[in-house]
């Protein structure tokens, strides 16, 4: 294949998504499920089956692929803004995820979605999810990344609110948008900076003359970089920003899957590995990073410890497992990172659509005391459910396995990160693994707590895209190899993590975490896992509600910062610059008064005033023409 | 210039009938009375267009202005039914009064014609500059053929509008959603 | 060249005009409006002919015969709308048609 070849399928590779959403949304509910589903998934796998083709031309000659479209617009004499992709081993990695992960979430979803009247709107929306996340992730400069990036934010947005005639939907849809759009305002001040330092927006231009123009430590790289972080961690649910996710749960089950564990958080963790050669001269900032992924790895496996709604508890892993793809950027171990991030986005993704089958086969049933003994109830979705679990557990040769362990093998000895956070991650991979054995238990061991007759899914549909995931999940790990040589120039800059002064018990402790973990939940939770009761008594304690509702971040947030706020606007409901404005108004009234009188309806006034005003014509013309007509 | 030719009298005291049939038009209190001024006046005008050497012009203005047109009018009074006020403001000998005006100007409009096609001076200054209607009908589908169509689609127009407002089940019934 | 010199028939005209134009704005009969428009429709028409007839151009009565057909299709459509309003609001008083006050 010659290169303008590559050139187009790369160009070509967004626009299926945003033409299928445009024939979606204008034709809406004209169109029959059959016809919507195809159009949907048919412009799936065209992008699919051309990002492959893409990253297939990808090699150590053509690391990078590029295509310009046009000029957005000029910012500064030596910086245009384009519209232009480029495509190199970290946005192949994203775009095989976006695409890939994606086509088998629009298949599930065709199916999922099935009966909602609503259907093509939905799959509308799923299409220019995708549209926005190609944008972000195959951007060329930052504004373009920017303009997917609220894209993401507005989808993301339209499919949480997607039943919005429940109040709960709406709320949780404005939750998200707002909480995020606090990220993303660092983020574009961030720009704004990186803009008036350097004068570049353009991705790699930046990254190359970074270390020029600035030395490690400097205070702009440092500042930059803080604020880029900050619209990572609202992206990507990190502390502080982490509470739009568990209630982003409210959308329909692809959406969850898709948005809120494959794709769109990892944005903020790509932006970072992207802006890798600002954080680079910002090792402080890179101490954050890592932090922020520390903690909200822990407290988020502290929250899913307790939650009872099977897709809540999903949700608090996503968080811990984006914290540790933080950690692992923030360590600088950058192919780690990205690493993990496609594992994550195959097994979380195998196991949001398992749970939305469950729930859809249980009669929207997602309370896990509700269900239990599923194991032979549903062996098809139990043992796929269980096979995400043990990628996530990464029990040792599942793909979470390597992918966690190429993270947690290069904690101990980064500059960044140390011992203390080495720690922290072999933490939160012990909560990891009991509170997935918790829910393993409680969803599919002991007996049956539900009344209603299984409904269980027959759709072809929906059991092919479960199983390539599932497949992808078991061999992901065997890309490993490919994805450190591929990535390894990307990162050039970031120093290798010298692993050969580490202590050798590292590793065994390692391995050994998630099985201490499941031997615990396997004693502790042992009467979920033998129980004969009909009912469990949830357990009430103040800890476990405390913990059930987020930590009390909700509740913090609410009366610091959501409170006042409200408080202000209702004080400041007539604001002064309202007045100001106002008194526009009240000059344009006032001449509206004074006009209307004319506009009295009297059809012989008007016939008056026409006649009147052409006299007055006929005078104004008379004065003017009477010299030349008397020389006539 | 100083001397009038007669066909000048002629044209003058025609264009005089037509303005003071026109002020009794607009003055006038009973719509019938006004309507008959108003044909008096087209004629006079009528009057006019032949002196002024169009003949055919003249002819159209008697046929179709104040046959026709002014016939229509006639006709929608009389649906009208008049009103008390109306009937109450005629005259109650209603014999002489209502036609003296119109029938003295219609007479003094007959004799014009009369003495103009009679007098062989006024016919030969006539016959000098007339534009007959040969002239005006191969102009008419020559030059102004679209013209002459966009005036068949405004009569067209018209007679759908008249139709459709003049129905008489407008205002009452609900199912028709007729009217304005 | 007519007998009749040109400004006296547009100063005919022009009275005409004038006539039916105060008709227009003093008469509250819709009726009465109605004839004062047929009175300025004949007025242009006077002023058409005469210029046809002094520059002995068939144009001028081309014109005429348009306006006639104006004047046709108007009093149609006028008379229809007055028989409108006789029914609706049992008067022809165009004042009363003041609904479209702003």
């Amino acid at each position: 294949m010659d290169e303008s070849m590559t050139t187009l399928i790369l160009t070509l590779l967004p626009l299926y998504p945003l033409v299928s959403f445009l024939l979606l949304i204008s034709l809406a509910t004209r169109l029959s499920w059959t016809v919507a589903a195809s159009i949907s998934v048919g412009a799936m796998v065209l992008s699919a089956l051309s990002s492959m083709l893409v990253i297939n031309q990808l090699s150590v000659d053509t690391p990078i692929i590029t295509s310009q479209l046009w000029t957005w617009f000029t910012l500064s004499p030596s910086e245009e803004i384009n519209i232009s992709f480029y495509l190199d081993a970290l946005s192949a990695v994203m775009i095989g995820v976006v695409t890939g992960v994606g086509l088998l979430i629009h298949i599930f979803a065709a199916a999922y979605m099935k009966e909602d009247e609503n259907f093509t709107r939905f799959m509308a929306y799923m299409n220019l999810f995708i549209v926005a996340m190609l944008l972000l992730v195959l951007a060329d400069n930052l504004v373009l990344l920017y303009l997917g990036w609220e894209g993401v934010g507005l989808c993301s947005f339209l499919l949480i609110g997607f039943w919005y005639q429940e109040k709960a939907n709406v709320l949780a849809a404005r939750k998200a948008f707002i909480v995020t759009r606090v990220g993303d305002t660092a983020m574009a001040i961030g720009l704004f900076m990186l803009f008036k330092e350097t004068g570049l927006l353009t991705i790699a231009d930046i990254n190359q003359s970074a270390n020029i123009s600035w030395n490690v430590g400097d205070t702009q790289p440092y500042w930059i970089a803080l604020l880029l972080l900050g619209g990572a961690v609202g992206k990507s649910a990190q502390l502080p920003l982490q509470t739009w996710l568990p209630d982003a749960m409210a959308g329909p089950t692809p959406v969850s899957a898709l948005i809120h564990a494959a794709t769109m958080v990892t944005a903020g963790v790509y932006l970072i590995a992207r802006m890798h050669g600002v954080f680079l001269l910002a090792p402080e900032v890179m101490g954050y990073v890592a932090w922020v992924g520390a903690l909200t790895l822990l407290l988020a496996g502290g929250a899913a410890l307790v939650q009872t709604d099977i897709k809540r508890v999903l949700a608090y892993s996503t968080m811990s497992q984006i914290g540790y793809m933080m950690l692992s950027l923030g360590a600088g171990a950058f192919s780690a990172g990205v690493f993990h991030l496609m594992t994550h986005a195959f097994f979380k993704a195998l196991l949001f659509l398992t749970a939305g089958a469950i729930i859809l086969a249980l009669h929207h049933q997602q309370n896990l005391y509700k269900m239990g003994g599923l194991l032979k109830r549903l062996p098809f979705e139990a043992s796929l459910f269980t096979i995400g679990l043990v990628c996530l557990m990464a029990l040792p040769g599942s793909s979470g396995f390597f992918s966690k362990e190429a993270i947690i093998g290069q904690l101990w000895s980064s500059e960044t990160a140390g011992p203390t956070l080495w720690w922290c991650a072999i933490a939160g991979a012990l909560l990891t693994s009991i509170y997935s054995c918790r829910l393993f238990f409680l969803a599919f061991l002991g007996s049956s707590r539900f009344s209603v007759p299984l409904q269980s899914s027959s759709s072809k549909l929906l059991q092919l895209s479960l199983l390539v995931l599932a497949i992808l999940s078991v061999f992901g790990g065997l890309l490993a190899n490919l994805l450190d040589i591929n990535l390894a120039p990307v990162f050039a800059k970031a120093a290798i993590i010298d692993t050969s002064t580490q202590p050798d018990w590292l590793h065994t402790v390692a391995i050994a975490t998630p099985f201490i973990g499941i031997v615990y939940a396997w004693i502790y939770y042992a009467n979920y896992r033998v129980s004969n009761h009909k009912t469990l008594v949830e357990s009430h304690s103040v800890l476990t509600r405390f913990c059930q509702q987020g930590l009390g971040f909700d509740c913090l947030y609410h009366y610091l910062l959501v409170k006042p706020y409200c408080l202000l606007a209702k004080f400041n409901r007539r604001d002064i610059f309202d007045q100001l404005i106002m008194l526009n108004a009240w000059y344009v009234t006032l001449c509206h008064d004074i006009f209307v009188s004319s506009q009295h309806g009297k059809l012989r006034w008007y016939a008056a005033a026409i006649g009147l005003v052409t006299l007055l014509f006929l005078l104004i013309l008379n004065i003017d023409g009477f010299g030349s007509e008397a020389s006539l | 210039m100083n001397v009038l030719s007669p066909l000048q009298w002629m044209f003058y005291l025609a264009a005089l009938l037509a303005i003071v049939a026109s002020l009794k038009v607009i003055t006038g209190k009973n719509s019938v009375h006004s309507l008959l001024y108003l044909v008096v006046s087209l004629l006079a005008v009528a009057v006019c267009f032949y002196l002024m050497g169009a003949p055919f012009a003249a002819g159209l203005e008697v046929i179709v202005y104040a046959g026709a047109i002014l016939v229509l009018f006639v006709f929608a009074i009389m649906m009208f039914g008049l009103g008390k006020d109306e009937t109450l403001n005629a005259p109650k000998i209603t014999s002489f009064r209502v036609w003296i005006g119109p029938s003295v100007i219609a007479a003094l409009l007959l004799a014009q014609l009369v003495y103009v096609i009679d007098s062989p001076d006024i016919q030969d200054k006539l016959t000098s500059n007339v534009i007959n209607a040969k002239q005006v009908g191969a102009l008419l589908y020559g030059p102004y053929l679209l013209a002459v169509e966009i005036a068949s689609f405004l009569l067209l127009a018209g007679l759908i509008a008249g139709y459709h407002f003049a129905k008489p089940t407008g205002y009452h019934d609900n199912n028709n959603s007729g009217g304005w | 060249m007519s007998v009749i010199p040109l400004e006296h028939i547009l100063i005919l005209a022009s009275i005409l005009f004038v006539i039916g134009f105060v008709g227009v704005i003093v008469r509250k009969n819709t009726l009465y409006i109605l004839m004062s428009l047929e009175v300025m429709l004949n007025a242009v028409g006077v002023a058409f002919i005469g210029a046809g007839s002094v520059w002995q151009q068939a144009d001028g009565q081309v014109m005429f015969i348009l306006i006639l057909t104006l004047a046709a299709a108007e009093v149609a459509v006028g008379l229809a709308l007055l028989l409108q309003m006789q029914t609706r609001f049992k008067s022809l008083d165009i004042d009363l048609l003041s609904k479209l006050k702003g």
